[in-house]
């Protein structure tokens, strides 16, 4: 502090402002941040006592979850093989459903009467969180792996169709004036003078979305939409805490391995 | 150099790709069509009720509407401040762990490998595993309510803000750092005064992302027993008051729709 004091900033001497100095607003917000806090943890009903309780509770469960139990080990590669199933069938279609509604709304590409409902497509899909996607499909298509494919689809629409969108509008148009002085058509503009420039991204958009598929069909499980989160869901019921971790040691290695697949294929489109 | 070009004949022709990354490039599309036709072959799929959808879905929106708009001051207002509770709680928690994992995670912080790699183990664990998952493991620790969901949230949340802010640590300019050393600054003053500034603008857009984040996975947590707007939906899916569900959903939407806008406020502000 006292070296702030001694730097030779005169105007920082005259009006008080030091290097480094937090400003008052900075101080009122942490103030207030630190008041909410207190505040929403009495609207929680949260007490010292119960949390206390709380961690013993913790301390029981954590011993009743050790060892990992892998004797159902049928049930979980069961689950897992539908996981993937719905991944993979959810990033295709939903994918495949992103790239016209992402070139639809890019406004450097399409007029006003396009771009309009192809945002508002992609907003709305974005809006509502997968598992409540889920359980509307649930009640449309019953219980069961096609509810989850349906939910993850609109997610994966809501999210490719966004950031694509948002690349497609990045692109030089240079290139598309290039192609458009030949007399090509629309989609040969589109396919010569828009791909190019953004299948790097839209590679590491897919890796990344069969990722969170991957991620997110474990979730959608829990509320019925088949997977190796009804398998999850089942174990918590019936209290095998240990099933429970052994199920939950095998999403975080899948999901590992797949970030390290993921980075595999986007190394081969890259180069 | 200009010997070996000058020996190439000029009837050479030139390829983009060399013959291993076609190679690369066949298999993968070959392995994604495999994996695509595998799935539809094999998933579990009762086509009978996929044809009935349309008419499941209009009866849905039949009973959905008009909506219970009496129910909302009733019993959604509270569950909706709870679910805003929950996630700002889950945000302040979680920026309180991750402030201290993400300065162990960035290497050119903390010189170790060994704690580079156990602070990262504990971001992608925290990661993998989905809000809904933790919410269930903190339901059967600390019992049915918003504690277990905040709590949660702040859990998901660590990985999350950890990672972007660990990656935000490792990309600040040496040349400040270096500066600091040279005057005999210690490691909590290179921290404080070289690190923070420089990563300052980043970790409020990274809160205030994984705010708006949060607020929409708080909205669904309480399907699973954890307090919130989830759980009243729940109940009045189980009671099938959808004129009730129409209630809850447009009050997550308009939720998600004034959490963009104001998100997108502070960040010009804050950025």
């Amino acid at each position: 502090m006292s070296g702030a004091r001694l730097g030779p900033t005169a105007r920082g001497k005259r009006s008080g402002i030091r290097p480094f100095h937090s400003s008052w607003q900075a101080k009122l917000l942490a103030i207030v941040v630190a008041a909410y806090a207190v505040y929403a943890l009495g609207q929680l009903e949260f007490s010292a006592e119960r949390f206390v309780k709380g961690l013993d509770n913790g301390a029981r469960f954590l011993a009743r979850m050790f060892p990992p139990s892998y004797r159902n080990g049928d049930q979980i590669v069961t689950g897992f093989v539908e996981s993937m199933q719905i991944a993979v069938l959810a990033t295709f279609f939903g994918v495949m459903l992103s790239l016209p509604i992402a070139v639809l709304g890019a406004r450097n590409l399409m007029p006003a009467w396009a771009t309009w409902p192809a945002r508002l497509i992609v907003t709305l899909c974005r809006a509502f969180n997968p598992v409540i996607v889920a359980i509307v499909f649930i009640k449309a298509v019953g219980f069961g792996a096609l509810a989850g494919v349906l939910a993850l689809i609109v997610a994966s629409v809501g999210f490719v169709g966004k950031l694509f969108m948002e690349a497609i509008e990045e692109i030089s148009m240079k290139q598309i004036e290039a192609v458009r002085a030949t007399g090509a058509p629309f989609l040969s503009v589109v396919t010569y003078g828009v791909l190019p420039q953004v299948i790097g991204r839209l590679v590491g958009f897919c890796t990344y979305q069969l990722d969170a598929n991957l991620r997110n069909s474990t979730m959608v499980g829990i509320v019925g939409a088949g997977g190796i989160g009804a398998a999850l869901f089942a174990g918590f019921q019936r209290f095998e805490y240990d099933f429970v971790l052994a199920i939950l040691i095998t999403i975080i290695a899948v999901v590992l391995l797949g970030e390290f697949a993921s980075n595999y294929v986007k190394r081969i489109f890259h180069v | 150099m200009s010997n070996a070009m000058a020996t190439v004949p000029a009837s050479r022709t030139w390829q983009r790709h060399t013959v291993g990354q076609k190679l690369a490039r066949t298999a993968l599309w070959l392995l994604i069509a495999v994996a695509v036709a595998l799935s539809v072959q094999s998933i579990n799929v009762i086509w009978e009720f996929l044809w009935d959808a349309p008419e499941q879905m209009m009866d849905m929106g039949r009973r959905m509407w008009p909506p219970d708009l009496a129910y909302y001051p009733k019993t959604v207002h509270a569950a909706l401040m709870e679910t805003f509770h929950i996630a700002t709680l889950g945000t302040i928690f979680s920026m309180v762990f991750a402030l201290p994992l993400s300065i162990l995670a960035a290497h050119n912080i903390t010189p170790h490998k060994g704690l580079n790699l156990f602070a990262k183990t504990m971001l992608v664990s925290s990661r993998s595993v989905n809000s809904l998952v933790w919410a269930l493991l903190f339901v059967a620790v600390f019992g049915p309510g918003p504690l277990a969901g905040a709590v949660a949230i702040a859990c998901r949340s660590v990985g999350f803000v950890g990672k972007l802010l660990g990656e935000a640590l490792e990309e600040v300019h040496f040349g400040a750092i270096e500066a600091l050393k040279a005057a005999g600054a210690s490691q909590t003053s290179q921290i404080l005064y070289g690190y923070w500034p420089a990563v300052k603008p980043a970790f409020w857009s990274i809160m205030l992302l994984r705010w708006d984040i949060n607020i929409r996975e708080s909205s669904v947590l309480g399907l699973v027993g954890a307090g919130g707007l989830g759980m009243a939906m729940n109940a009045a899916i189980d009671t099938f008051e959808w004129d009730r569900v129409a209630v809850i959903l447009l009050t997550i939407f308009a939720v998600v729709v004034i959490g963009e806008v104001v998100v997108t406020y502070f960040r010009r502000r804050l950025i």
